[in-house]
């Protein structure tokens, strides 16, 4: 039988489906150029002249982009065209407010009054930047099919427990600001979680294709729920107890809550069984309120998003973060002050990481903020595209764990920089400042491209057959 | 598992739509609440982003802006002769905050004003820095320096003084004062200055001419007079009054006592408001009865506060008492207490022919660039007493100042008019009294000014403080420079 008759029956929709390489090209045009003007506008209004460093910025963000693109378009043709653009743009208007908050006479008085100097984080974030593009490049160029990862599902497991718990070692483990969750290596604070995140949902997705239909089917039904078996319960108790022991000890909720979502997520994806939500949420809330009643830097923290604004509160907690940064958003009111107009540098420590998300408020506004909000949305959702166009569990998995932890991480920082929900020491991902985030996010980025260029790949030929021939003689 | 995903992407999209919602709700309905809130440090930083606009006096400003080095604020307030016109400007401390026409005219003097929002918008399409606009007060620059000059040799006291036919505030002077610009910075030192004055117990702080209230004594006769013949009691002012000496107030055995052996005996009501006697004005008072006093007293200002729009305390005029209080109440004494202002707006009603202005030191508003954007119309505040009645009145008051208890008042060539006053005050009367003067000149094209004065000096010897001794010579120097500057 000849390839040829063959091929339109092999898979649907797949058919010489367009690689798109040249929308993303269009796209990373205006990713890059679109932060370039930012820059250009921050330097005008601070100083009333373009920065000195604009050359540079924009040759070198330029640079990466085109870098990441010929990579992509050589290793990865078929992948989903929006992620690296939209990555590219945030990464991009990341660097300008970084260096914006740079320039603010307070923060840096602030950082001589703390630590002697004052280190201007944007240039370490370009630099940052291009390690993870670094890395995306490598992802791109080495890991040439995402199931290669399935074979190291436990080895993942291992990593990421090693990873999570780096922290706590004495010596290496760094306690900032109440958090537990840095570690430092000659110069370099990193942390961990970001990486372990990658590897966590390695690990999880590995597990759960194999172990998805003993934990869907072998169940008992109870009040219109099914109950899974106990022994089925063990992997799932484990992942909570972590996330707990992660909240206990490295006092990080933001994490034990990635974690712990991101489970759930993929738990729910792989059995298709509403009970594994229920218990989740159930768990969670018990650990939550549990650890909140006795881990004092939780509740300070609870206590702070319930009542920012009282001066008790911000005796006991020794900051009015989260008031300042509510107010940096109200000040900015519908369309800002316009970049390097405004003064969320009031916040103090962490403007440019934790709270960097206030100071878009500030000063791009309520439409400002809303248009990130909804370039992380269109993230995660060709994310959860890339799942649903994945041929394999394993990548469904891997994809819909990937973007789901992208989304609750980016709910969990944002919330807690707006005040909806208690804060915790995560960073957004691409535009806060912090090597370890942008580096991560950047393979995770490589990785969803990977499962989406194999998703959207036209099927190769089948390779001949001998049983071919003979089933078709069985044809009349 | 398709299914699932949908789903994840709808919780996904559910999670992305709660923080769009909220930012909404912090960026929209709750914007203004959270750009204006008193913890916001944005508020004073925009406050003094730029130089402040003046308040002028006299077409000249009595304020100023000074570029300060680090810190957030980049111009500080300052204040020529600040002690003098602190209690017309208040202060404006980047530490401690803003009062009086600095905090009320706030919005104007840094130029955030909604009326200043189209200019506003016009500056920021030309790029043009935003500017603080002006407040222009009605004070007479000649006639604060005369008030404030005397008091200060005096004491402490307090001075209000009122164009009688618009209600202008021509000088609201207190002493001892303080420097504004002491504190105006944002440094340790500047609270601690702050903080020295604010517990003074000499209370450099407090504006006496507008929120200190003084027991009256004597010079609330007037307005007891003006009662007594708007509810015609009395209507002619030379014949006798039903007057008997000694006078035992109703319902009781005490008799009410005048100062020294002065001939009240049925005097009448000019020769009695000359030398001051308690036992007329106190039984005109009881035999008025409460209800007629308190209408007058009302009437002249008295239990209201006032907004110049500097707020000032409402002076008191009991409106619960029986017989013998109504008579101490209506000399001046019992309950009875009045701010330096409402004693100046009493005169000036009088000296107004009956019409009582509302009193106000703000003229009008301009936008940086000169324009006016409000112009304070003068308003009728009241008439306590007919036309008729308020040149009786006059009449009397010139005699007091023409060869009664007031002749230090006198000014060659104009008339004038007033009333003495010494308030006792403290336990048993121990302590040194009040002296005040209330008077007004006159012109033949009316009368430009009312005054009253208040002294509250301790180190004097009780024999010295009399209205006539220490305060009628401040009243007339105010009432002089104001006469000279019409000239």
């Amino acid at each position: 039988m000849s390839s040829s008759s063959n091929s339109h029956t092999s898979t649907i929709g797949a058919i010489g489906a367009p690689s798109r390489r040249n929308t993303e090209l269009a796209l990373l045009v205006f990713a890059v150029v679109i932060p370039l003007f930012a820059y250009m506008n921050v330097g005008l209004a601070i100083s009333g002249e373009l920065p000195p460093g604009m050359l540079g910025y924009g040759l070198g963000l330029g640079l990466l982009a085109g870098v990441a693109h010929l990579v992509v378009r050589k290793f990865a043709p078929y992948a989903d065209p929006l992620l690296l653009p939209l990555a590219t743009l945030l990464n991009g208007l990341g660097l300008v407010v970084i260096w914006r908050l740079d320039q603010s006479e307070r923060l840096q008085q602030l950082g001589k009054a703390s630590f002697g100097a004052y280190n201007a984080a944007a240039p370490k974030q370009l630099l940052y930047s291009a390690i993870g593009i670094a890395l995306f490049v490598a992802v791109m160029m080495l890991l040439k099919d995402h199931r290669v990862l399935q074979r190291y599902t436990y080895i993942s497991m291992i990593a990421a427990m090693g990873l999570l718990l780096l922290p706590l070692v004495p010596g290496l483990g760094k306690n900032i600001y109440g958090a537990k969750i840095w570690i430092q290596v000659g110069g370099f604070s990193i942390q961990p979680a970001e990486f372990a995140k990658i590897v966590i949902a390695v690990f999880f997705a590995g597990y759960l294709m194999v172990k998805r239909d003993a934990l869907a089917l072998a169940s008992r039904r109870f009040m219109g729920l099914y109950l899974p078996r106990g022994r089925d319960l063990g992997p799932i108790l484990a992942v909570w107890a972590m996330s707990i022991l992660i909240l206990v000890f490295e006092t990080d909720l933001g994490t034990s809550l990635l974690f712990f979502g991101m489970f759930i997520v993929m738990l729910y994806v792989a059995t298709e069984r509403t009970s594994w939500i229920v218990f989740g949420l159930l768990m969670s809330a018990i650990g939550a309120v549990t650890v909140a009643s006795f881990e004092p830097h939780v509740k300070v923290r609870v206590d702070a998003w319930l009542d920012p604004f009282s001066k008790e509160v911000i005796n006991q907690t020794g900051t009015d973060q989260i008031a300042q940064s509510m107010m940096a958003f109200g000040s900015g009111g519908t369309l800002g002050t316009g970049l390097g107009q405004g003064n969320s540098d009031l916040i103090g420590f962490a403007a440019n990481s934790d709270f960097i998300l206030a100071t878009y408020g500030e000063e791009l506004g309520l439409a400002g903020v809303m248009a990130v909000l909804l370039i992380y949305g269109l993230i995660v959702e060709r994310g959860v595209r890339t799942a649903l166009a994945a041929r394999d569990p394993f990548g469904k998995l891997l994809a819909v764990g990937l973007s789901g932890a992208f989304a609750i991480q980016v709910f969990v920082v944002a919330g807690g920089v707006m005040g909806l929900i208690p804060l915790t020491g995560m960073t957004m991902p691409f535009i806060a400042y912090g090597g370890s985030s942008v580096i991560a996010n950047w393979a995770l980025v490589g990785i969803l491209l990977r499962i989406s260029d194999t998703a959207r790949r036209p099927a190769p030929s089948p390779a001949p057959n001998p049983d071919a021939e003979m089933t078709q003689v069985v044809r009349p | 598992m398709n299914k699932p995903l949908r789903r994840i992407a709808i919780f996904c999209g559910l999670l992305v739509l709660a923080l769009l919602v909220r930012d909404n709700w912090l960026q929209y309905v709750q914007a203004d609440n959270l750009a204006e809130h008193e913890m916001n440090r944005r508020v004073p930083i925009e406050r003094y982003a730029q130089p402040r606009g003046d308040i002028i006096v006299d077409g000249k400003a009595v304020t100023g802006s000074k570029k300060v080095d680090g810190g957030d604020f980049k111009y500080k307030r300052t204040y020529k002769d600040g002690p003098m016109w602190s209690p017309v400007t208040g202060f404006a401390s980047q530490r401690i905050g803003a009062n009086q026409i600095e905090s009320i005219e706030d919005g104007i003097l840094t130029g955030k004003d909604d009326r200043l929002f189209f200019r506003r918008s016009l500056d920021m399409l030309t790029g043009k820095k935003k500017e603080g606009g002006n407040v222009v007060t009605t004070l007479n620059r000649d006639a604060q320096k005369a008030a404030y000059d005397g008091l200060k040799s005096k004491g402490k006291g307090a001075v209000a003084a009122i164009d009688p036919s618009t209600g202008a505030i021509l000088a609201l002077a207190s002493t001892p004062s303080y420097d504004p610009s002491s504190f105006a910075g944002n440094f340790n030192k500047d609270a601690e200055t702050f903080g020295k004055l604010d517990k003074d117990p000499d209370k450099p702080m407090l504006n006496r001419a507008l929120r200190e209230t003084y027991p009256p004594g004597s010079t609330f006769k007037v307005v007891t007079a003006a009662a007594a013949m708007e509810h015609g009691l009395y209507t002619d002012i030379d014949a006798k009054t039903r007057s008997p000496l000694p006078w035992t107030m109703p319902n009781t055995t005490t008799p009410l006592k005048n100062e020294g052996n002065i001939p009240c005996k049925n005097a009448t009501l000019r020769e009695a408001l000359r030398v001051s006697c308690n036992t007329v004005f106190g039984k005109i008072g009881s035999d008025l009865g409460k209800d007629k006093m308190l209408e007058t007293a009302e009437k002249f200002g008295f239990n209201e506060q006032q907004f110049v729009p500097v707020r000032s305390n409402a002076s008191t005029f009991p409106k619960e008492m029986d017989r013998p209080q109504t008579a101490l109440s209506s000399i001046g004494q019992f309950e009875t207490a009045t701010t330096p202002l409402q004693m100046a707006m009493v005169t000036s009603a009088i000296a107004n022919d009956g019409t009582l202005m509302e009193p106000y030191m703000v003229k009008e508003l301009q936008a940086p660039n000169l324009d006016v954007i409000e112009k304070h119309s003068p308003k009728e505040m009241s008439e306590p007493l007919s036309k008729e009645n308020a040149q009786k009145l006059q009449d009397m008051m010139q005699t007091v100042v023409n060869e009664g208890t007031g002749t230090r008042a006198k000014i060659p060539g104009v008339t004038v008019g007033g009333k003495t006053g010494t308030a006792q005050h403290g336990l048993n009367n121990s302590k040194n009294p009040y002296a005040w003067f209330i008077s007004y000149a006159k012109t033949d094209s009316g009368s430009p000014v009312a005054v009253a004065v208040v002294v509250e000096d301790s180190g004097a010897s009780r024999d010295d403080i009399s209205g006539g001794g220490l305060a009628a010579p401040i009243a007339r120097d105010v009432m002089k420079a104001v006469l000279d500057s019409k000239k």
